[in-house]
């Protein structure tokens, strides 16, 4: 599999800005990797540091589906994998004895064919392996923290050699495998032998200057002086040992909050005001205005 | 192409060694990496190629890392393992010293390019150059981990020679090493000449004396992760904290992972930012440990700022038994880098005369310079 977008470390960086979004050197690399590899990539991090983004990205670069399994606490092999249909399977039943075919066939013959494509609803990761298009799509496996251990396991399965069994139809595999991301928040380690099939990425906040960076394009009516101070000042709200650190999509609310509000720098009277916009929690703002709302300003006003 | 332990058709046989040395120079450091990672690093290598240091740092990082708490000790490796010419491999980077992702930034600001070893040492003092010789109470939370990575890379361990000298003058080191070894080969181990080999390369034991009373609060929480370089560096090495009383951290210390051996260190102290009993407590060590054989011939460091609530007299007598027993005393002040400074804090004042060698301690500067000394 040669995606020619994905063909070299710096590439996946242009190419990536060409669609905003702005990785550093180690994000690319290990999704060169992943898709010179043929390796599934999992990446960890804080809420809100692009994982989810670059999985869209990248599947928008390469012209690829885009093909997203959100996990969360009891999903299993039916929402993941491949169910039956069994409303029409039972439609189809009704319809052979309706018209008298039923009789005729052989009932064996009849079941075999409530068992074929047909009726089997693809879930992601079937449709992932199965995909049968010219690009081979990427599967987003997103937030597999939240998922319980025994859909690890059967993830891992299916992973290792990008091929899934249904029992009554035989092997799927992909010839062309899809460029799998898989993304977690870290609530709790996932298992290692997960991670052992996997190039891993710990992705963090951005820095001063990538976040300058990214809100000069996705919030091009903030100035760039604004942008500079914001990004400061965010950054250092992350340093104070919040509950939930401010990710970039709340930098770039906040600083269009404050755009909006006609702000052209930062004040301590606005930054108090618009906090909710940037931190979530009650707790993170209380500990933000504890540790003093005046200095983050004044150090972000020299940024 | 991708399975594990498929065949392996590697482009040149020099990045396979190197990725099989690398491999083993994180294992040594402590980290866990299944047997197949090794070929999945060197066919990362093979896509990236070896001629950016940035690469094979990201090369290694997605495939031979998968927890954040590995970074640090992972990046530690990196340095040591390619810039410390201890691996005997010599990789030349074609790229700009800055580039090494070492810093708080992500490390793609652009450089200038000579190339060598020259490059390769200039590279180590870039990276830290900025946090060298920052006060430590000034430091943010990212700072200390940056000052982490610095510390875990920096050798704290005395070194061996001091102790050969032990061995009886008329033979020569090498001659008398090599026939104990030869002596304990034809006995198969032989214990008298054992013991003289022992006696005679060992290295000798570091104690680390931790002031971790209120005064030192802004300097304990990096001193302390000095310490726990120190422990999970090679050697022998002891830790305890003075307060009020006298606490033994060594094995809290012990774990590889920094955070939480700091975090268990702290919980084993009671009086963590509490009052100091100086005196008293290295007089407990003296009377539990010291004495007893912990401190004979050991390089024994105490980092305190010297502030004592109790009484001097008691003071310099402990430190006088310290000094009699010890085989070198280090006294570690942070204060003592302050302009105008002089020890005039009753605890050190009555220390100094029991002192071989009075060092700073307040950046990362002068714990280069502390290493250094114990290594001496
Ligand atoms: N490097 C970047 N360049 C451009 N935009 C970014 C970057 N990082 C994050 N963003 C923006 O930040 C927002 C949050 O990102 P995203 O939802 O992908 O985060 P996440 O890590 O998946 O977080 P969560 O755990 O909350 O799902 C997105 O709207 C994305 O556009
Ligand atoms: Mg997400």
């Amino acid at each position: 599999m040669s995606r020619s977008e994905l063909s070299s470390v710096d590439a996946v960086i242009e190419q990536l800005a060409q669609h905003d979004y702005l990785a550093d050197r180690g994000l690319a690399t290990s999704i060169f990797l992943a898709a010179e590899l043929q390796r599934p990539l999992f990446l960890e991090g804080e809420a809100g540091v692009g994982k989810t983004e670059v999985a869209k990205v990248v599947a928008a670069i390469t012209g690829a589906d885009l093909i997203r399994m959100q996990c969360y606490e009891g999903i299993d092999v039916s929402q993941a994998l491949y169910e039956w249909d069994y409303t029409r399977q039972l439609l189809h039943l009704r319809t052979a004895e309706a018209t008298g075919t039923a009789r005729e066939a052989d009932v064996d013959e009849l079941e075999d064919e409530l068992f074929t494509e047909r009726f089997l609803i693809r879930r992601p990761l079937l449709a992932a392996i199965d995909h049968r298009s010219a690009v081979p799509p990427v599967l987003l496996i997103d937030e597999v923290d939240r998922a319980d251990d025994e859909f690890e396991a059967f993830l891992l399965e299916a992973l290792s050699d990008y091929s899934v069994t249904v029992p009554e139809l035989g092997v799927f595999a992909a010839e062309d495998p899809p460029l799998v991301i898989i993304t977690s928040n870290r609530t709790r380690d996932v298992h290692d032998a997960l991670k052992r099939r996997a190039l891993y990425h710990w992705v963090e906040h951005p820095s001063f200057e990538r976040e300058v960076a990214i809100l000069e394009r996705k919030a091009p009516k903030v100035s760039a002086k604004l942008a500079r101070q914001v990004a400061s000042a965010t950054g250092q709200f992350r340093e104070m040992g919040m509950y939930k650190p401010p990710g970039v999509a709340e930098t770039l609310d906040w600083a269009n909050a404050l755009h909006l509000l006609a702000q052209t720098d930062l004040t301590e009277e606005f930054v108090d005001a618009t906090l909710g916009t940037l931190l979530k929690y009650r707790e993170d703002q209380e500990r933000a205005r504890r540790e003093g709302l005046g200095t983050v300003v004044e150090t972000a006003l020299g940024a | 192409m991708t399975t594990d332990l498929g065949e392996a058709k590697f482009e040149s046989p020099a990045v396979e060694r190197l990725a099989t040395g690398f491999v083993h120079c994180l294992r040594s450091g402590g980290l866990t990496i299944p047997v197949g990672m090794t070929l999945r690093f060197t066919e990362a290598l093979d896509a990236v190629g070896i001629v950016h240091r940035d690469d094979v740092y990201w090369a290694g990082r997605a495939t031979l890392v998968s927890r954040p708490e590995d970074i640090a000790m992972y990046d530690a490796m990196f340095l040591a393992f390619f810039h410390q010419n201890g691996s005997g491999f010599n990789v030349r980077f074609e790229d700009e010293p800055e580039s090494v992702p070492l810093g708080t930034d992500d490390g793609d600001g652009d450089g200038h390019g000579d190339d060598g070893d020259d490059e390769v040492l200039a590279l180590r003092y870039s990276a830290s150059e900025v946090l060298a010789e920052k006060d430590f109470a000034e430091f943010t939370k990212a700072e200390l981990h940056e000052a982490q990575r610095v510390m875990a890379s920096m050798r704290i361990s005395p070194s061996m020679r001091t102790s050969r000298r032990r061995i009886p003058a008329g033979r020569g080191d090498r001659h008398d090493l090599r026939r104990t070894v030869q002596a304990a080969m034809r006995t198969a181990g032989e214990p008298l000449a054992l013991r003289r080999t022992s006696m005679g390369v060992r290295t000798r034991r570091l104690v680390l004396l931790l002031d971790v009373s209120g005064s030192m609060e802004p300097y304990a929480r990096v001193l302390i992760r000095f310490a726990h370089a120190a422990v999970v560096g090679r050697g022998r090495v002891e830790v305890f904290a003075l307060g009020t009383r006298l606490t033994r951290m060594t094995r809290q210390l012990g774990s590889h992972d920094v955070d939480e051996a700091v975090a268990a260190a702290a919980e084993s102290v009671v009086d963590w930012s509490g009052g100091t009993r100086l005196g008293e407590a290295i007089g407990a060590f003296n009377n539990d440990w010291g004495v007893r054989g912990m401190a004979r011939g050991a390089i024994v460091v105490v980092l305190s700022d010297g502030w004592d609530r109790g009484d001097p007299a008691q003071m310099d007598a402990e430190m006088e038994r310290l000094h009699r027993t010890a085989h070198r005393v280090v006294w570690v002040n942070p204060l003592k880098a302050s302009p105008g400074y002089e020890p005039i804090a009753r605890g050190m004042a009555a220390a100094m005369p029991h002192i071989d060698t009075f060092l700073e301690g307040h950046c990362l500067d002068s714990l280069a310079t502390l290493a250094d000394s114990i290594g001496a």
